[in-house]
């Protein structure tokens, strides 16, 4: 049975294929269309994956998109409804985009469709799953797990913000929910929005910078905009919000109880959003320990699979491994609406077809390497096409050139094999670089990525020798888990560094490895695993070999606001716009002073800032 | 027309036939708010009420 699942028209939109309940296939509509968030209909991720399992259109038994439509817009009138007259503005501008295409949304699926093949009857082979549910699905069935308690969180989908249930074998019981418009994720949002990021793709920003703050507004958030019970239920204070009727996410009342307008993002960044945003974040993991402890006592089961855009708070996700009360946790990689479309097609197969589960060993996700890989050939050709300069080594000099390149801290694009799903990158379509190095954290955000300098950096480690650098002795293999660097790898800490505050504390080395060791001691720790990813496993274990260090500094093969690279060519553009300054994609190894100055490009000023 | 149907359906599924005037004037305002860009709404609301 051939499923395609689709998530689209909000932000994120991306195709998974799912064969016999396999994932085959799974991209996100950005890495082609080279717009962030893409939020159009995924007609190229539709086209790559048909095109990984070598099917016609034809040949699909079910598209599932993974929400309901006519739900959503439900939810739309009855809160316009709830708060007439206020709202006419916000209702101005929503009402008019759902009476042209989004209530049609059925019948705009089934018109991109058919441009990919008007044979098809795809009104017949049209599903639609609830947006927790395709979360929900997308968490459980992929996971290694055969029963699971499973917590869903994120903005909205429907109405549901928040949902709480139970998986076994190929059946997902969803029992607790909290609707809209009591979110934790746009209380979060809210507070992205007050200090001054993008709702939406700044939350993680968000979170980065929480731990140069103290939780100072956390007391003043749970007294008057949320009201938290001890099993995790919450109600927010609308008072204080202006999402239901508004433009924006906070409004007046908001900016008198925190002492000041939102931040506009050209302003400077102040202790104060520093604070704050520490405060949402300890707020955050608060309500999602409340919920995973009360799950935790209903005694169902021992694994937890969370899911939903607030499941990419690895932070939080750190805290609920270290509190002991599950065995284990599996998190979804593509936790935000991308991953609803591997969910929806999960959810059609063994819930609406009721075909048995198998779950497979390590997880269904493969690495969460499901997007396009180019054969040696290929590179090669468009690498040439595009001007590009490069030696062809073979499979061990590859190794131990790229080895050279970071102990002579260079900043390295790495290019290999199938390009991730989900917003991480895992070693397929990375820039990698020394972590022992105290400049490359600084270097790599401003010279490279040209991102703002407070942004950390994430550890990449051998599974192997994990435990031998952070407080974490289990798989992290997607980046979701925060854990403490290893007592024994910090550095002793400098009195004179005591009175320094803010982001003056970045630049001050705290361990071996400075450039992926937070302010606060933590890391954002991926565990490579030789059975996913042989290349990055080898590359990881000849860098240790030479230099005693298993880690490696892993971010996203892009600069700020650019979606991460997919082909050849994006890679050797983002190379030559950008400070980076070794390329290797599959065997071919570009040096930046090989290649012709004329092909330089002005990539800093190339996207839109996110 | 399946589009129409379909809407009665969810509505049928939902319970929620108290939606149905309100979906109904909510279409047509909409509508209109299409065709004049919101401009020319306020006179029309005036007229009606």
């Amino acid at each position: 049975m051939r499923i395609l699942g689709i998530s689209a028209f909000y932000h994120d939109s991306a195709a998974a294929l799912v064969i016999d309940g396999k994932i085959v296939a799974a991209a996100q509509e950005e890495r082609f269309t080279r717009r962030k968030h893409d939020p159009g209909f995924p007609g190229s991720a539709i086209r790559y994956c048909l095109e990984e399992a070598g099917i016609g259109a034809s040949a699909l038994d079910h598209v599932v998109f993974y929400e309901k439509p006519f739900l959503k817009f439900e939810r739309l009138l009855e809160t316009y409804l709830a708060f007439a007259p206020r709202g006419f503005r916000s209702f101005r501008t929503a009402i008019p985009v759902w009476l042209k295409e989004k209530l049609f949304q059925k019948s705009v699926l089934r018109n991109h469709l058919r441009a990919i093949d008007d044979a098809v009857d795809w009104e017949a082979r049209l599903l639609f799953a609830d947006h927790h549910q395709s979360h929900a699905a997308s968490a459980f069935f992929a996971s290694p797990f055969t029963e699971s308690a499973i917590l869903t969180l994120d903005g909205v989908g429907e109405w549901t913000t928040t949902s709480a249930g139970f998986g076994r074998d190929n059946t997902l019981d969803l029992r607790r929910e909290i609707n809209f418009p009591h979110s934790i994720g746009l209380l979060y949002s809210a507070f992205t929005y007050y200090t001054g990021f993008k709702v939406n793709s700044g939350e993680y920003k968000v979170m980065g910078l929480a731990p140069y703050g103290e939780p100072k507004y956390a007391k003043l958030i749970l007294e008057h905009l949320v009201d938290l019970k001890d099993d995790g239920s919450f109600r927010l204070d609308l008072g204080y919000f202006d999402y239901c009727t508004g433009l924006t996410m906070t409004n007046s009342r908001f900016d008198d109880l925190f002492g000041g307008r939102p931040r506009d993002p050209s302003e400077l960044l102040e202790q104060r959003h520093m604070d704050l945003a520490a405060s949402v974040q300890h707020v955050t993991e608060e309500i999602v320990l409340r919920l995973t402890r009360s799950l935790a006592r209903e005694g169902l089961s021992k694994n937890l699979c969370p899911a939903g855009g607030v499941a990419l708070n690895c932070v939080a996700n750190g805290k609920v491994l270290r509190d002991g009360q599950f065995e284990k946790i599996w998190i979804q990689p593509a936790a935000g609406d991308a991953g609803g479309a591997v969910g929806a097609a999960l959810a059609a197969y063994h819930q609406f077809a009721g075909k048995p589960r198998i779950p497979a060993a390590g997880d269904a996700m493969a690495g969460s390497y499901l997007g396009p890989a180019f054969a040696p050939s290929e590179i090669e050709s468009r690498l040439r096409a595009a001007g590009a300069v490069f030696t062809e080594l073979d499979d061990d000099a590859i190794i131990s050139d790229t080895v050279e390149a970071l102990i002579a801290e260079k900043a390295v694009g790495w290019f290999q094999g199938r390009m991730e799903f989900g917003p991480r990158a895992l070693g397929a379509r990375s820039i990698l670089g020394d972590p022992r190095s105290p400049t490359m954290q600084s270097s790599l955000n401003l010279r490279v990525k040209f991102r703002e300098s407070f942004r950390p950096f994430a550890p990449a480690v051998l599974r192997e020798d994990v435990a031998d650098w952070f407080e974490l002795d289990e798989d992290s293999p997607y980046m979701l888990l925060v854990a403490d660097v290893l007592g024994k790898r910090r550095l002793p800490a400098d009195p004179r560094n005591e009175t320094l505050f803010g982001i003056e504390r970045l630049n001050i080395a705290r361990s071996d490895i400075p450039a992926v060791t937070h302010v606060d001691y933590s890391a954002r720790v991926q565990t490579v695993h030789a059975d996913t990813n042989q290349r990055f496993h080898d590359l990881l274990t000849a860098f240790k070999a030479a230099t005693g260090c298993p880690v490696l500094v892993n971010t996203s093969f892009n600069v700020r606001g650019e979606p991460i690279v997919c082909t050849p060519e994006d890679a050797f553009r983002c190379f030559m716009g950008s400070d980076i300054e070794v390329l290797v994609v599959g065997n071919c190894f570009l040096k930046k002073e090989d290649q012709s100055p004329t092909l330089k490009l002005d990539y800093k000023n190339r996207f839109e800032l996110d | 027309m399946s589009f129409l149907q379909e809407l009665f359906a969810f509505i049928r599924a939902r319970r929620k036939f108290w939606l149905i005037p309100i979906l109904a004037v909510m279409l047509v305002l909409g509508g209109l708010l299409i065709v004049t860009k919101g401009s020319a709404l306020a006179p029309f609301i005036y007229t009606l009420f």
